[in-house]
């Protein structure tokens, strides 16, 4: 674990540098990277690790973000107050979505999580007085933590950097603890950990809500970069961006879903505007990691540096 | 002469369970005492290893009770009978393939402690030793940085057992421990099996007569689900309806 935080915090001190070498546009798209990471880090809890591939996860991105737009324009309330109010109205609702979706696994588990987040969506779209419907929610203000303004790229990108290190600490501190041994039990083998006597409904209704938690995060990072939000954050194609991130990167690994969301940002973001088809790239790119390195990009890469001569297995 | 029910370390009362219209379990009642050491028998199909999954709480039975040292455990979810001291091996081998042998055991020992809830520690060091122990006791502390996808069927057997021991239960129901392996690992294993204390009782399905009645001293026999014999061994041995059913000759 020690090795960890090392490595975490020389790389995130690497990447702290960096904009000061790039403009704008680059440095934006750092931040963003980081926004889908910290959401694919959430999905990867749930698919990679509980092995419960969810449809709906960007609910608790959206609502979060909903939430904090709404508690600060609406509601009047300041930026810390509003995002602890939003962090606990989402892990309240991931509570409560856990319930429901939980007495499933498998696909009747992906299903529900689907509805539910659909439910939210169509909120969203067409409960105008509240959400402002299919126009969004904008002229939204970045909160100023510690006092300290983020509203210029290269700020808010800092601002990013530091929750996506405190995020990405904190979960592999989970995944690695007790209580995430148990998680990767509940994934393969779940009949006999209930024997062992783990309480598998438990384990992973807390898992659920946890990711949920992180989600809600990601939310708040979201909705701070954008100063918008729109239905289309709590879509099936928030979650489908996020589940392609973790699957492309390595589900179940620590960094995969880093990988994975940085490379489906940057598809999407720098290469569209080049290609108007890049949703066709992103097609072909998966293609390939699929049929490379079925695992992921980590798994396979680390694979790859097995075969190396003098390469440690 | 059924012992006193003080001393009962399993009892099942009446337990029925049907499966859409074909009954697995027809009330079937049997009484285990306190370090006893009990063979289920039967053909294939009589309901074995249904009992055990009604025992754990694996299924819920249609009715019946089913009581742990006198406690009615019926309703009971699976992972709150372990806790009161169950435990159990299965026929097909359920162990965790990507983790190591240590990792295995060692999840069997943490479910039994409130660390297991804890999110922010890894493990205790002393889990890691304490499950290094077991794999000693079984023969496989040399295998146990290992995976269990690379170690052999016979030593995933051995496993099985450890994983079962380590949680020092006190009613250990073993399914078919012996299933597919050659006569030495035979022997290995019901040298095991010989060597649990007293302090666990044990009920064990196993089809190899010469080794399982070695081991047995009362020996129930199922048929269609139903009790048909129940008895020590010598008396089921010298059964005409145990023989027809199941011994042979």
């Amino acid at each position: 674990m020690k090795r960890i935080v090392l490595l975490a915090i020389t790389v995130a001190l690497v990447f702290a540098v960096l904009p000061l070498f790039l403009g704008d546009f680059y440095i934006n798209l750092g931040s963003q990277i980081m926004i889908a990471a910290v959401f694919a880090l959430s999905f990867n809890l749930l698919v990679g690790y509980a092995g419960l591939t969810s449809l709906g996860h960007a609910a608790f991105l959206g609502l979060a973000a909903y939430l904090s737009a709404w508690l600060t324009t609406r509601a009047g309330l300041g930026h810390g107050s509003a995002a602890l109010l939003s962090i606990l109205g989402t892990v309240v609702v991931a509570g409560l979505f856990g319930l429901i979706a939980l007495r499933a696994s498998g696909l009747g588990f992906l299903m529900i999580t689907l509805a539910l987040s659909q439910v939210l969506w169509g909120l969203a779209y067409r409960w105008v007085a509240v959400t402002n419907g299919d126009n969004g929610m904008t002229r939204l203000t970045r909160p100023q933590p510690f006092g300290i303004a983020i509203d210029s790229a290269i700020s808010f990108y800092w601002f990013a950097l530091v929750v996506t290190l405190a995020s990405f600490l904190l979960i592999a501190i989970f995944v690695r603890s007790s209580f995430g041994n148990s998680v990767n039990g509940t994934r393969d083998q779940s009949r006999r950990m209930a024997a062992l006597g783990y309480d598998v409904w438990m384990i992973r209704w807390i898992t659920f809500v946890y990711a949920g938690f992180w989600a809600g995060v990601a939310g708040l990072l979201y909705v701070y970069y954008n100063k918008y939000i729109h239905p289309t954050s709590l879509s099936i194609t928030t979650s489908a961006e996020g589940i392609l991130g973790v699957i492309a990167g390595g589900s179940g690994t620590l960094v995969g879903p880093i990988i994975g969301a940085a490379l489906v940002t940057f598809l999407k973001n720098y290469v569209s505007s080049y290609l108007d088809r890049w949703n066709m790239l992103l097609g072909f790119v998966f293609l390939i990691i699929v049929l490379v390195m079925p695992d992921g990009i980590v798994p396979g890469v680390r694979k790859l540096w097995a075969r190396l001569p003098g390469g440690r297995k | 002469m059924s012992p006193p029910d003080d001393v009962l370390a399993l009892e099942t009362i009446g337990l029925c369970k049907h499966f859409g219209g074909l009954p697995a379990t027809q009330d079937v009642s049997i009484k285990v005492r306190s370090g006893e050491r009990r063979l289920l028998l039967g053909p294939n199909g009589a309901g074995k290893t249904t009992l055990f999954n009604l025992i754990t709480g694996d299924r819920l039975a249609d009715s019946g009770q089913i009581k742990l040292f006198g406690e009615d455990i019926t309703r009971l979810p699976t992972h709150k009978r372990a806790h009161r001291g169950m435990s159990r091996t299965y026929q097909i081998i359920t162990l965790f393939p990507h983790d190591t042998l240590e990792q295995n055991v060692a999840l069997g020992l943490l479910a039994l402690r409130r660390s297991r809830w804890n999110i922010f520690r890894p493990m205790a060091p002393d889990i890691r030793d304490e499950a290094r122990r077991v794999l000693g006791l079984v023969g496989l502390e040399r295998l146990a940085s290992r995976p269990i996808s690379e170690i052999a069927y016979g030593e995933k057997r051995r496993v099985e057992i450890a994983m079962a021991l380590a949680q020092k239960p006190k009613v250990l129901l073993l399914d078919e421990p012996l299933a597919g392996l050659s006569s030495a690992e035979r022997a290995d294993i019901k040298a095991l099996i010989v060597g649990i204390p007293r302090e666990t009782s044990i009920v064990m399905i196993e089809h190899d007569m010469d080794t399982a009645l070695d081991l047995a001293e009362t020996v129930t026999l199922l048929h269609y689900g139903k009790v048909i014999v129940d008895g020590t061994r010598e008396e089921v041995v010298a059964d005409q309806r145990a023989r027809e059913v199941y011994l042979g000759h």
